[in-house]
């Protein structure tokens, strides 16, 4: 496998080999070495045409621990503004002789649409395209869940996740419904039905509009931030209302299993899909996701990139 | 296919190699061994119970996953990743003593070499093999050698552990080149 565009191309093998690689790298990497020398050379770029933090600054630290050299290339500020098409920057960029390309984009497909092009030769991976998916988001994810809930086996079966909010935006909420559920993960969508995309019943999950019923059963609660940046109509009556029925606080966070975990994404809209003590409490595994992040991140970078491309290997 | 070391055989070069380390550091006390995966990581623990049976102390042992250090990755398939355990007392300032099953082109230790190095300064580095089959690319040599064992580049050396494979041997086959 050359790119990485989304989960549905991905085997449970694959993904479960992904996540053992970043178990050793974590391993590695947070304890004797630091720095390791094995993407010397190659260049990856970082191409974002949507705002972010997390993930740029997550792939950016994530090679930099492989010693590739990175490149970041963000729209604002760069030709694109100038209205240079996908075409002509993936053009300019395989000149330059990139050796990936990390590329987060408001169009959905836009991943593909550079994968599938002859406009590079190299590495495609999808950081976040629109309202499809991001799949690194979701392979962390994963990570993270079966780092603190899952011992002994290798993948998710058994573990009951609940993905509570704005699902019809996210593409965080596709990716980990693909991946949750090809890993034996049992997943319930909490939402508004206004918040809920069309098609959803043929999802492998299932649906329910009342956190209160569910959030006693579960062993991950997933917070999803309101993505109010999408949201051109009005989807809940007001702010207060959303909290109240679909928040995380402290009343249900004391409903949760004893051993069951707090994620969200970020960035947090605190006070609104989460308030601040739930997000900073003993349960939320939040920060924990971040650090996670450049390691499965290590682990993508290192499948992709590492081995010869020649020989068309299999991630 | 034939038995280049049978198990008996394969007991007693590790009982020897154990009591050369011992000499040649005089003792266990300054002594890591780190065994390359996998059947370096397996050897290295047979050395560590012989050498703890002989001197009735601990020994520090553990393994050193080379494989993102090698410089053949961009010619191969992505490896699988194999776990690295540095014993407590690290690297820094002991003698360390790298162990592998066989020692052929010496590429594999030379990335030891680095990884290590990563890691902290040892006081000396030392190399253990089973079996030193020849054929070498680097300016590398072993310390300890259970047996040395002229091959062509054509033949195949498997080395076999209880633990991994049901039985203790090496076995020299040969292979087209």
């Amino acid at each position: 496998m050359r790119h990485l565009l989304s989960i549905a191309d991905l085997s449970s093998t694959q993904a479960i080999q992904i996540l053992d690689t970043a178990e050793e790298l974590s391993r590695v990497s947070d304890g004797p070495m630091k720095k390791l020398p094995t993407l010397r050379g190659r260049t990856i770029v970082n191409l974002f045409a949507e705002d972010s933090t997390r993930t740029r600054i997550s792939f950016e630290a994530a090679a930099k621990r492989l010693s590739a050299d990175v490149i970041n290339f963000s729209a604002k500020g760069s030709s694109v503004s100038k209205g240079e098409s996908l075409k002509d920057t993936a053009q300019t960029l395989q000149a330059m002789g990139a050796d990936a390309v990390i590329i987060r984009h408001s169009a959905s497909g836009a991943a593909q649409r550079l994968a599938d092009s002859q406009w590079m030769t190299g590495s495609v991976i999808n950081a976040g395209d629109g309202t499809h998916e991001h799949p690194s988001q979701a392979l962390l994810d994963a990570f993270t869940i079966r780092k603190n809930l899952v011992h002994g086996a290798n993948d998710l079966t058994g573990i009951h996740v609940a993905i509570v909010g704005d699902i019809i935006h996210s593409r965080v909420a596709r990716s980990n419904v693909l991946l949750l559920t090809k890993l034996g993960a049992h997943v319930t969508l909490v939402a508004p039905p206004t918040l809920l995309p069309t098609g959803v019943e043929s999802w492998p999950v299932a649906i329910s509009y009342d956190f209160d019923s569910v959030i006693e059963n579960v062993d991950v609660v997933m917070m999803l931030r309101i993505q109010l940046e999408r949201m051109s109509e009005l989807f809940f009556p007001n702010a207060r209302e959303y909290s109240h029925y679909f928040g995380l606080n402290r009343d249900r966070l004391k409903m949760m299993k004893p051993t069951a975990i707090v994620m969200h994404p970020g960035p947090m809209n605190r006070g609104l899909e989460i308030t601040a003590d739930s997000a900073d409490s003993a349960r939320s595994v939040i920060l924990q996701q971040v650090t996670n992040g450049v390691t499965v991140r290590m682990a993508i970078l290192y499948l992709l990139l590492a081995g010869s491309q020649e020989l068309g290997v299999h991630l | 296919m034939s038995l280049a070391l049978p198990a008996p055989d394969m007991d007693r070069a590790i009982t020897r190699i154990s009591h050369e380390i011992l000499e040649r550091n005089s003792g266990s006390d300054s002594i890591t061994l780190l065994g390359i995966p996998t059947r370096g990581a397996h050897l290295a623990t047979r050395l560590a119970m012989k050498i703890e049976a002989i001197e009735g102390n601990p020994v520090q042992y553990g393994t050193l996953d080379i494989t993102l250090h090698r410089d053949d990755l961009r010619m191969r398939p992505p490896r699988a990743l194999m776990p690295t355990t540095i014993p407590t007392l690290g690297v820094e300032n002991r003698n360390v003593i790298l162990v592998d099953d066989v020692l052929f082109s010496g590429r594999t230790i030379r990335a030891a070499l680095d990884a290590l190095g990563e890691i902290g300064r040892p006081a000396s580095v030392q190399l253990a093999v089973l079996i030193d089959r020849g054929h070498r690319q680097l300016p590398i040599r072993a310390d300890y050698v259970g047996k040395n064992l002229p091959t062509s580049l054509a033949q195949i050396i498997k080395v076999q552990f209880t633990e991994l494979d049901g039985l203790d041997a090496v076995t020299l086959e040969e292979g087209a080149l």
